[in-house]
């Protein structure tokens, strides 16, 4: 099933991640077909690509939310692949966003931090308040704690999913398009976090088409076409001078938009 | 004698009404408790159904639907019978009460399971994938995030299904439980006169109106705050 490939030659680093040779079928499509990923400690990766490219899937292969169908993954120094790995333990340090925010809709912003503090951290219901109040505050909701999340806008819902990722403080976040299912007004305040978040030294990786974001905060931009890594390097590289034809075409399409 | 009069004799005969009520309030205390006895175990065994099918082990699962499709397709009475009637054959005899308790019980756990399986499937994938990128195992997602969520889109069903089923009661008279009806039946028999049937009907509603109207409340009370 796995190839070991690039196991035993990477060593674990804290707070990296270590994608190597990912393979992914769904039925006779294949979606990933052999992706390399590397995220240093503290660095914001950036992955860009059409539509089908793969770029969601991958990044949901990295908290297993996707099986691989192959490869292998650390996160951590967690090799998530190993059937003898806690996934649950593992997915406490990999946050993750979502386009959609996915909140839950019968709990307050502080219930929906709070959750996985008293159910998977454990914490005693006081301290897992306070926590959860810690998070809210650092994505500036903390004035919302008792509301609800249909009683929130988009903008703030996304943060609150923010805070119930951080909460827990993971090694790594990840995005998945956190800014495409919002309204123009509110992308802001989210990627504001965002770039909080950055400041504070978190390793992310961001599936999103925000190339103002990507810039001004990512320390590398990787773009991804058909199931491939096709072409990665510094936002200026990338974006001012793609190598490839496919991301010169890519980038062409944003930029006219 | 008027028509009118007549009418008045046959369905509001108070001297027959105070005769039978105490036997028909016997029959209202015994409806209550059977239909408790059939909301408690036939929402409990679909519920706990429902959750065994989330789990989609597919032999497990034809089971269930093998189960839940028999109890849905059967006639309550036709169970009733079988089980008050046939099982002695088999040197197993039930009771009426128990007969009924169990019949019902079966038919609302087969269309509770339905309906909360129904709700089960209708909270977003989202929802799942969220919780358990947090670390919540499959158990902790189902508990606390999907079942919540799922309860409340299933309450108005239920409401109506249980209320459908639990008025299935009534079919115990057949098999000489003295529930509301057949405490009425028995009171016509005796005193040759429909009124203690007029009583039995006032009894259903005195008992199932408040239970509408709880219904009503509770949608209300679980809708989310928007």
């Amino acid at each position: 099933m796995r190839d070991g490939e690039g196991r035993m030659d990477a060593p674990p680093v804290r707070g990296t991640i270590q994608a190597h040779g990912i393979h992914k079928h769904f039925g006779a499509l294949h979606v990933l077909k052999g992706v390399d990923l590397v995220v240093a400690e503290r660095e914001l990766v950036f992955v860009i690509g059409p539509s089908g490219s793969g770029k969601s899937t991958l990044l949901r292969c990295l908290n297993r939310l996707e099986e691989p169908s192959s490869g292998s993954i650390l996160v951590d120094g967690i090799d998530l692949l190993d059937r003898r790995t806690d996934i649950n333990k593992a997915r406490q340090r990999i946050g993750m966003v979502f386009q959609n925010f996915n909140l839950y809709p019968h709990m307050t912003a502080l219930g929906n931090v709070m959750l996985a503090l008293r159910k998977v951290l454990r914490l005693p219901r006081a301290e897992a308040a306070n926590r959860a109040a810690a998070a809210l505050e650092r994505v500036h909701l903390a004035d919302r704690a008792a509301h609800y999340p249909g009683q929130l806008s988009g903008g703030q819902q996304q943060r609150v999913a923010i805070a119930r990722a951080i909460a827990l403080e993971p090694r790594v976040m990840l995005f998945d398009e956190p800014t495409s299912a919002l309204d123009p007004e509110l992308v802001g305040g989210v990627l504001q976090v965002m770039r909080e978040l950055r400041e504070d030294g978190m390793t992310m990786v961001v599936v999103s088409h925000e190339m103002g974001f990507a810039r001004a905060a990512a320390d590398r931009v990787v773009f991804m076409a058909d199931g491939l890594i096709v072409e990665q390097g510094r936002p200026e590289e990338i974006f001012a001078a793609p190598k490839h034809e496919r991301t010169r075409a890519f980038i062409g399409q944003i930029e006219r938009h | 004698m008027t028509n009118w009069d007549r009418f008045l004799d046959s369905f509001f005969n108070m001297r027959v009404a105070a005769e039978h009520l105490p036997k028909i309030i016997d029959g209202f205390c015994l409806t209550i408790v059977l239909a408790l006895c059939i909301i408690v175990t036939g929402l409990a065994a679909g519920l706990l159904m429902a959750v065994i099918r989330s789990f989609a082990i597919r032999p497990l699962n034809w089971f269930i639907i093998f189960l839940v499709d028999l109890f849905r397709a059967l006639p309550p009475l036709v169970i009733i019978a079988l089980l008050y009637f046939g099982l002695p054959a088999a040197g197993l005899s039930l009771s009426g009460f128990a007969s009924a308790w169990l019949a019902l019980s079966l038919v609302l756990m087969a269309f509770a399971e339905e309906i909360f399986w129904a709700g089960i499937t209708a909270v977003p994938k989202g929802q799942w994938e969220a919780a358990r990128s947090t670390g919540l195992t499959f158990l902790q997602t189902l508990g606390f995030v999907v079942l919540p969520q799922a309860l409340r889109l299933t309450i108005p069903p239920l409401t109506n299904r249980t209320i459908a089923i639990t008025k299935g009661t009534a079919l115990a008279s057949v098999v000489a439980v003295p529930e509301i009806l057949g405490a009425a039946q028995a009171g016509v028999s005796f005193s040759f006169n429909p009124t203690p049937l007029t009583l039995g009907a006032l009894a259903y509603l005195v008992l199932f109106l408040p239970v509408v109207v709880l219904g009503r409340w509770i949608e209300t009370r679980f809708a989310w705050k928007r």
